[in-house]
C-alpha cells in the first residue's frame, strides 16, 4: 500500500520493518530526489548574494533551475501511473515530522513548475538586462530562485503549515520581482505594493483557516488533518476554516473578484517575470485550492457544503465572460493578456465545480497547457517591449514586419489561448466541455463556447494590431535576439506539441484527478 | 511507406517549405505536389490505412475506396490544373494557402471520422479565405471576414453535432446516418452551408466573384464538392435531398440570368449544379451515387474551365461584367474556343462531358419514379444552358463589340484551359475510363438515341428562346446592377427595419426609436465605457476597495458553508 520506497514506515503493526526502513532512507540519490529538488534552488539563491558576481548570477539560477527540472522530470515519470512518494524529512515520521509528498498530480505541477523555470530564464538574460538596472542583476536572480523554491515547495510538501512557509516566500519575493519593473515603469510600485498588501490578507486568512483545522484537529500534516477532520464535517471550526482557506488562496488564484490585484502586477513587472508569474503563480494556487478542497476536505464535504455550486461555478463564469469583456477592450497587450489569464483560470474552476473525475482532468490539463500558452504569449510581447519600449497596441502596431518570428510565436500562442483545434488549447477546453456534458450541464457547455467566442475577438485584435495595422514612423526595430526567440518559440512549439500528443498532459491529468477525486483515502493510502 | 502518410501532409509540408524557395521552383513544386498525390492516391489499395491515436480516440486519415477515392483524384488533378493556371502568380500567401486548401480538401474527403474531417474542414475554411483577402482591396477584406465566419460556423456546427453524435453512439465513426437526432441534423445543416443549399448558399455567390483570378479557379472545385462528398458518405439516400436539390437546380437560374458580372453567373450556375449532384444523392441509388460522383468530377472540370476562360478575360480587360464585354472573340479566339467547350460541358451537349455525367442522375431520378423531379431538372439543364452555356460566351465574346482589343490569355493559362478542354471532350467521347472510377459497378450506355435526341431537343428549344428573346429584346439587358439575394434579409433588412420602427415611431416613441438602432452601437460604448482601460470594471482599484471585496466573499462563502 505504502509507495514511498523506503519510507513505508508507519504500516499498521510493523514497527520492526519501520527501523529496518529508516536506515535505507539515505542511502540513494533517487530517493532523495523530493528534498533535492527543493534544497538546490534554495540553497543556490543565498550562494548568488553572497557570490555577488554578476557574471555567476544567471549561470547559477539557470543550473539550478535545470537541476530542479531534470529532477522533476524523473519525479513526473515515477508517480505518473499513479504511486505517490511519501518522503519523510530528516527522517521525522509524519505527523510530527513534515512530510514531502509527491504524487501525479503535484509532479505534474513541479513538472510545470520547473519547465517554465528552465525556459523563461535564458530569455530572463536579454530582457532583464534591458529592463531592471544593472545594478540588481544579481538580487534578482536570488529573487527569481527563491520565488521559484517557494512555488516548489507549495507544491510539493504535505505538511498544511509547510504550504503557508513556502507560499510567503514565494509572495515575498515575487513582490520584490514586480517591484523591479520600477525601472521600466514607476507604476510597479504601486502594482507591486496592492499586490502585498492583498497578498498579506490572503496568506493571512490561509492561514487562520489553518489555525482552526488545528483547533479542530490538533495536527498540521495534511493526511492526519483529512483523517481527523473526516467524522466533523458538521463542525462549525471546520466550516470556517474551509472558508478562510478557499478565500485566501482564491485570492492567489485571483478568482475573479478576487484578481484586482493581478493586471497591475502583470502588467508592470518586467516581462520575464510576467510570462514566469503567469505561467506558475496562480497555477500553482489553483492546486494548493484542488489539494485542500479534495485531499484535505474530502468530495463528500463539498457535495456537503455546497461551496462549489454557490461561489466558485458562479464565479467562475463571472471570470470567463466578464474578464474576457475586459480583455477585448484593452490597449495594452500586457494588460489584455492578464485579463485573458483570469478568464481562463475561469475555466479551470469550472473544471474543478464539476466535481467529476472528467472536470478535474480537465482542469488540471488547463493548467498546464494555459501555463505554457501564457509562457509564449508573455515571451512575445517581452520581445515587443525590449524592441519598442511598451506593450501598448498603437506603439507596437505593425510588428509583424520587423519581427516576424515574435509575431508568428504570438499568434500561435493566441490560437492555442482560443482553443483552435491542433493546439493545447483545445484538448483541455473539450474536455472540459465534455466534463459539462457528462454532467447534463448542456447551458454550461454553450457558455464555454461562446467565452470562447470571446477569446477570437481578443486574439483577432492581438493579430490585427501585429500585422494589419500600419506600423507608425519610428526607427526601424529588428528582430528579438536569438536568446529570446527560442525559448518562445520552444513554448509556441510545446503549444502545438501537446496539442497533437496528449498522451503526457491527459494521462498525467486523468491520474491526478482520480487521486483527487478518491479524496483523503487517496492521500492516506501513502501513509505517514 | 507512402500510404502510410496522410495524403495532406504531402501538401502542408509542401506548403512549409514553399516560402523559402525561389519562384520558378515555387511554381514547379505547385504542379509537383498534386501529381505525386495523385499517383499515390491512383496506386494504394482500399482500406483504412492511417490511424493515429489522439486523445484516446483513434482517427481516421486515409479511409481510401472507391467513393473516396474519385473525389480525392478529382481534387488533385484540380489543384494540378488550377496551380498551373496560377503559374503568373508570385503571391506566396495565395501559394501557400492554395497549397493548405487543397491538401486540407484531400484530406476532409479521405477522413474516416468525424474529428478529422471537422479538422480538415476548418483547414479548408480558413486556407481558402486568404485566396480572397490575396485581392488586398478593402471590400475582398469584408467579404473575406463574411465568408470566413459562415465557413467557421459550419465547421463549428460540424463540431458539435460530431460531439451529441459521440454522445448517442459511443463513436466518431463517419458512415452513413440517419437524419432524426439533433447530433445528425446539426452534421447535416453543417454539411448543408458548405454545400450552398438554399438560404444557406449566399456566402458563394458573394465570395467566390470576389475572390483574385486564379483564387476563384481554385476556390470553386473543392469547398462545395467536398460536402457533396460528406453528403454522399453520411446521407446518401435521405429523401429531402432530392428536394432541395431539386430546389438547388432551379432558384440560381434566375438570378444568373439577370446578373451582369459573369464570374458571379458561374457562381449561381455552380450552386445549380450542386443540385443536380444533392438530388443523386438524396435519391440514393448506386445508380444515383454513381452519378453524383460522376457529376462532380467532371463538373469540377468544367466548371474549372469556365472559371478560367472568365478568369482570363478578367485578367486581360480587368472587368468580368457583361455590360462592359463584348467582341473579344477577335482578339481571345483560343479563350473563346475553351469558353464555348466549357459552356458545351456545362449544357451537356452530347459528346461533352456534362451529357455523360448528368444523364446518369436523370435516369435514376426517373427510375425510382421521381417523374416531377425529373421534369424539374429537366428544366433546370435548359436553364443552365441559357446562362452558363449561351450567356457567358455569347456576352463575353460576341454580343455587341465593346471596342475592347486584349492579348490572347498568357500560355500557361492557356495550356491550363487546353488541358482541361481536353478532359471534358475526352470524357464525353470515352466515359469508359470515369465509369472505372466510380464507386459502384456501371451498367449504362449514355449514348442512345433516346437520351441524344432528348437532350438535343432541350437545347435546341433553349437555344431558340433566347435567340427569340435577344432578338425581340425581351431578354434582360446586361446592366450594371445588384442584385438581391437572402442575403439582403441580414445585410440590409435587418437594421432598415430598425431603421423603419424608429421613424413610425415618431417623436413620441423616439426614446424606443432611438434605442433600437442605436442598440448594437450603445451595447458597445456601454462595454467599453465599463470595461475599456478607463473602464469601471478595467481600473486599477483603491487598496481599500480590493480588500472590501475580499470581506464580502469571505462572508458569502462562510454563510454558504453554515447554511448548507
Amino acid at each position: 500500500m505504502a509507495a514511498g520506497r523506503a519510507t513505508n514506515a508507519a504500516e499498521p503493526g510493523a514497527a520492526q520493518d519501520a527501523g529496518h526502513a529508516v536506515e535505507h532512507v539515505a542511502l540513494t540519490l533517487a530517493d532523495q530526489l523530493p528534498m533535492l529538488l527543493i534544497l538546490v534552488p534554495l540553497v543556490a539563491a543565498p550562494l548568488i548574494v553572497l557570490l555577488g558576481s554578476r557574471r555567476l548570477a544567471w549561470p547559477l539560477a539557470y543550473g539550478a533551475a535545470t537541476a530542479s527540472f531534470v529532477m522533476a522530470v524523473f519525479l513526473l515519470m515515477r508517480v505518473i501511473g499513479g504511486e505517490v512518494i511519501s518522503y519523510h524529512i530528516g527522517g521525522w515520521a509524519p505527523p510530527l515530522g513534515i512530510e514531502y509528498r509527491v504524487d501525479s498530480a503535484n509532479a505534474f505541477v513541479l513538472f510545470l513548475v520547473t519547465g517554465i523555470a528552465t525556459v523563461v530564464l535564458p530569455y530572463a538574460r536579454t530582457s532583464v538586462a534591458a529592463e531592471v538596472d544593472g545594478q540588481h542583476g544579481t538580487l534578482f536572480y536570488a529573487m527569481f530562485l527563491l520565488c521559484f523554491t517557494g512555488l516548489l515547495g507549495v507544491v510539493i510538501t504535505g505538511d498544511a503549515f509547510n504550504v503557508f512557509v513556502f507560499l510567503e516566500i514565494s509572495s515575498l519575493s515575487t513582490y520584490v520581482l514586480i517591484a523591479a519593473g520600477a525601472v521600466r515603469d514607476r507604476r510597479a510600485l504601486t502594482a507591486a505594493y496592492d499586490y502585498l498588501i492583498m497578498g498579506t490578507i490572503g496568506a493571512t486568512f490561509f492561514v487562520i483557516g489553518l489555525g482552526l483545522l488545528y483547533m479542530a484537529t490538533g495536527t498540521l500534516n495534511m493526511a492526519d488533518i483529512a483523517e481527523r477532520i473526516a467524522d466533523q464535517t458538521g463542525n462549525r471550526t471546520v466550516r470556517a476554516a474551509f472558508a478562510f482557506i478557499v478565500v485566501g488562496v482564491g485570492l492567489k488564484a485571483a478568482i475573479y473578484p478576487l484578481h484586482l490585484w493581478l493586471p497591475n502586477a502583470y502588467t508592470y513587472a518586467p516581462s520575464a517575470v510576467t510570462a514566469f508569474l503567469a505561467a506558475t503563480a496562480t497555477k500553482v494556487a489553483i492546486y494548493v485550492l484542488m489539494r485542500f478542497m479534495f485531499s484535505v476536505f474530502q468530495p463528500l464535504y463539498l457535495v456537503e457544503v455546497k461551496t462549489l455550486e454557490f461561489i466558485i461555478i458562479p464565479l467562475a463564469l463571472l471570470a470567463m465572460f466578464a474578464a474576457s469583456v475586459i480583455a477585448i477592450f484593452q490597449t495594452d497587450l500586457k494588460r489584455l493578456l492578464a485579463y485573458s489569464s483570469l478568464a481562463q483560470i475561469g475555466y479551470m474552476l469550472l473544471g474543478i465545480g464539476f466535481l467529476s473525475e472528467t472536470g478535474l482532468t480537465a482542469a488540471i490539463a488547463h493548467l498546464f497547457n494555459h501555463g505554457i500558452t501564457k509562457a509564449a504569449l508573455f515571451m512575445g510581447v517581452g520581445a515587443l517591449v525590449l524592441r519598442f519600449g511598451n506593450s501598448y497596441c498603437d506603439g507596437v502596431a505593425g510588428a509583424g514586419r520587423t519581427m516576424p518570428w515574435t509575431s508568428a510565436a504570438m499568434v500561435i500562442g493566441g490560437l492555442s489561448l482560443i482553443g483552435v483545434p491542433g493546439t493545447a488549447g483545445f484538448i483541455s477546453k473539450w474536455v472540459l466541455v465534455q466534463g459539462a456534458l457528462e454532467a447534463g450541464w448542456w447551458p454550461v457547455a454553450m457558455l464555454i463556447v461562446l467565452s470562447s467566442l470571446l477569446a477570437v475577438v481578443y486574439v483577432w485584435r492581438m493579430i490585427e494590431t501585429l500585422y494589419l495595422q500600419p506600423a507608425p514612423e519610428r526607427a526601424a526595430a529588428g528582430e528579438a535576439p536569438l536568446s529570446m526567440l527560442v525559448p518562445m518559440w520552444l513554448m509556441a512549439l510545446a503549444c502545438i506539441w501537446f496539442g497533437l500528443n496528449t498522451e503526457l498532459t491527459l494521462g498525467a491529468s486523468l491520474s491526478a484527478a482520480k487521486g483527487f477525486m478518491a479524496g483523503s483515502p487517496g492521500l492516506i493510502l501513502a501513509g505517514h | 511507406m507512402p500510404e502510410m502518410m496522410p495524403t495532406a501532409l504531402l501538401f502542408f509540408l509542401a506548403a512549409a517549405i514553399l516560402p523559402v524557395l525561389p519562384q520558378y521552383l515555387r511554381a514547379l513544386l505547385l504542379l509537383a505536389v498534386p501529381v505525386l498525390a495523385g499517383i499515390i492516391l491512383w496506386n494504394i489499395p482500399e482500406g483504412m490505412l492511417a490511424q493515429v491515436g489522439f486523445m484516446g480516440l483513434e482517427l481516421e486519415f486515409m479511409r481510401i475506396d472507391s467513393l473516396s477515392r474519385i473525389f480525392a483524384l478529382i481534387f488533385c488533378l484540380a489543384a494540378f490544373l488550377g496551380n498551373l493556371y496560377a503559374w503568373h502568380v508570385r503571391d506566396r500567401v495565395q501559394q501557400v494557402a492554395g497549397l493548405i486548401y487543397s491538401g486540407s480538401a484531400i484530406g476532409a474527403v479521405l477522413a474516416g471520422d468525424l474529428i478529422t474531417l471537422f479538422l480538415f474542414w476548418e483547414g479548408t475554411a480558413i486556407a481558402s479565405v486568404f485566396l480572397i483577402w490575396a485581392r488586398r482591396t478593402e471590400g475582398a477584406y469584408h467579404t473575406g471576414l463574411r465568408y470566413l465566419i459562415i465557413q467557421i460556423g459550419s465547421g463549428v456546427i460540424l463540431l458539435a453535432g460530431a460531439v451529441l453524435y459521440h454522445a448517442e453512439t459511443g463513436n466518431f465513426v463517419f458512415e452513413r446516418m440517419q437524419l432524426g437526432s439533433p447530433a445528425t441534423w446539426l452534421i447535416f445543416l453543417s454539411f448543408g452551408i458548405k454545400c450552398a443549399f438554399p438560404l444557406l448558399h449566399n456566402w458563394l455567390q458573394d465570395a467566390y466573384p470576389a475572390a483574385t483570378v486564379t483564387g476563384t479557379v481554385i476556390l470553386s472545385a473543392f469547398t462545395t464538392k467536398l460536402a457533396v462528398y460528406a453528403l454522399a458518405r453520411g446521407f446518401a439516400g435521405t429523401e429531402i435531398l432530392i428536394y432541395i436539390g431539386a430546389a438547388m437546380t432551379l432558384f440560381p437560374i434566375f438570378y444568373a440570368v439577370i446578373e451582369n458580372d459573369l464570374r458571379r453567373v458561374l457562381a449561381y450556375s455552380l450552386n445549380n449544379q450542386l443540385g443536380f449532384m444533392v438530388v443523386g444523392v438524396g435519391i440514393g441509388t448506386e445508380l444515383a451515387l454513381n452519378g453524383t460522383a460522376a457529376h462532380a468530377f467532371a463538373h469540377i472540370l468544367y466548371k474549372a474551365l469556365l472559371f478560367m476562360s472568365v478568369g482570363a478575360v478578367l485578367f486581360r480587360t480587368g472587368t468580368a461584367k457583361g455590360s462592359e464585354l463584348g467582341g473579344l472573340y477577335k482578339t481571345m479566339p483560343l479563350t473563346m474556343v475553351f469558353c464555348v467547350v466549357g459552356a458545351a460541358s456545362i449544357s451537356a451537349f452530347p459528346l461533352f462531358s456534362g451529357f455523360i455525367s448528368k444523364s446518369l442522375i436523370l435516369s435514376a431520378s426517373v427510375k425510382e419514379h421521381y417523374y416531377i423531379v425529373w421534369a424539374v431538372l429537366l428544366f433546370a439543364s435548359a436553364g443552365v444552358f441559357h446562362h452558363s452555356g449561351i450567356k457567358i460566351p455569347y456576352f463575353a465574346f460576341f454580343a455587341h463589340d465593346s471596342g475592347k482589343r486584349p492579348k490572347e490569355a498568357p500560355p500557361h493559362m492557356l495550356l491550363a484551359m487546353a488541358i482541361t478542354a481536353f478532359f471534358c471532350v475526352y470524357i464525353g467521347v470515352n466515359p469508359e475510363p470515369l465509369y472505372a472510377l466510380l464507386p459502384y459497378e456501371v451498367k449504362y450506355e449514355p449514348y442512345t438515341t433516346t437520351h441524344v435526341v432528348t437532350q438535343l431537343q432541350l437545347l435546341f428549344f433553349s437555344a431558340l428562346a433566347f435567340t427569340v428573346l435577344m432578338r425581340t429584346g425581351i431578354y434582360p439587358p446586361e446592366l450594371k446592377s445588384v442584385n438581391l439575394d437572402f442575403d439582403w434579409t441580414y445585410r440590409k433588412a435587418g437594421p432598415a427595419i430598425l431603421r423603419y420602427l424608429r421613424a413610425v415611431a415618431g417623436a413620441s416613441g423616439a426614446y424606443l426609436g432611438s434605442v433600437l438602432s442605436g442598440w448594437a452601437i450603445g451595447i458597445f460604448h456601454r462595454f467599453q465605457h465599463s470595461t475599456g482601460p478607463e473602464g469601471r470594471l478595467a481600473q486599477s482599484w483603491p487598496t481599500g476597495a480590493m480588500v472590501l471585496w475580499i470581506a464580502i466573499l469571505l462572508g458569502v462563502t462562510l454563510v454558504v458553508s453554515f447554511l448548507s
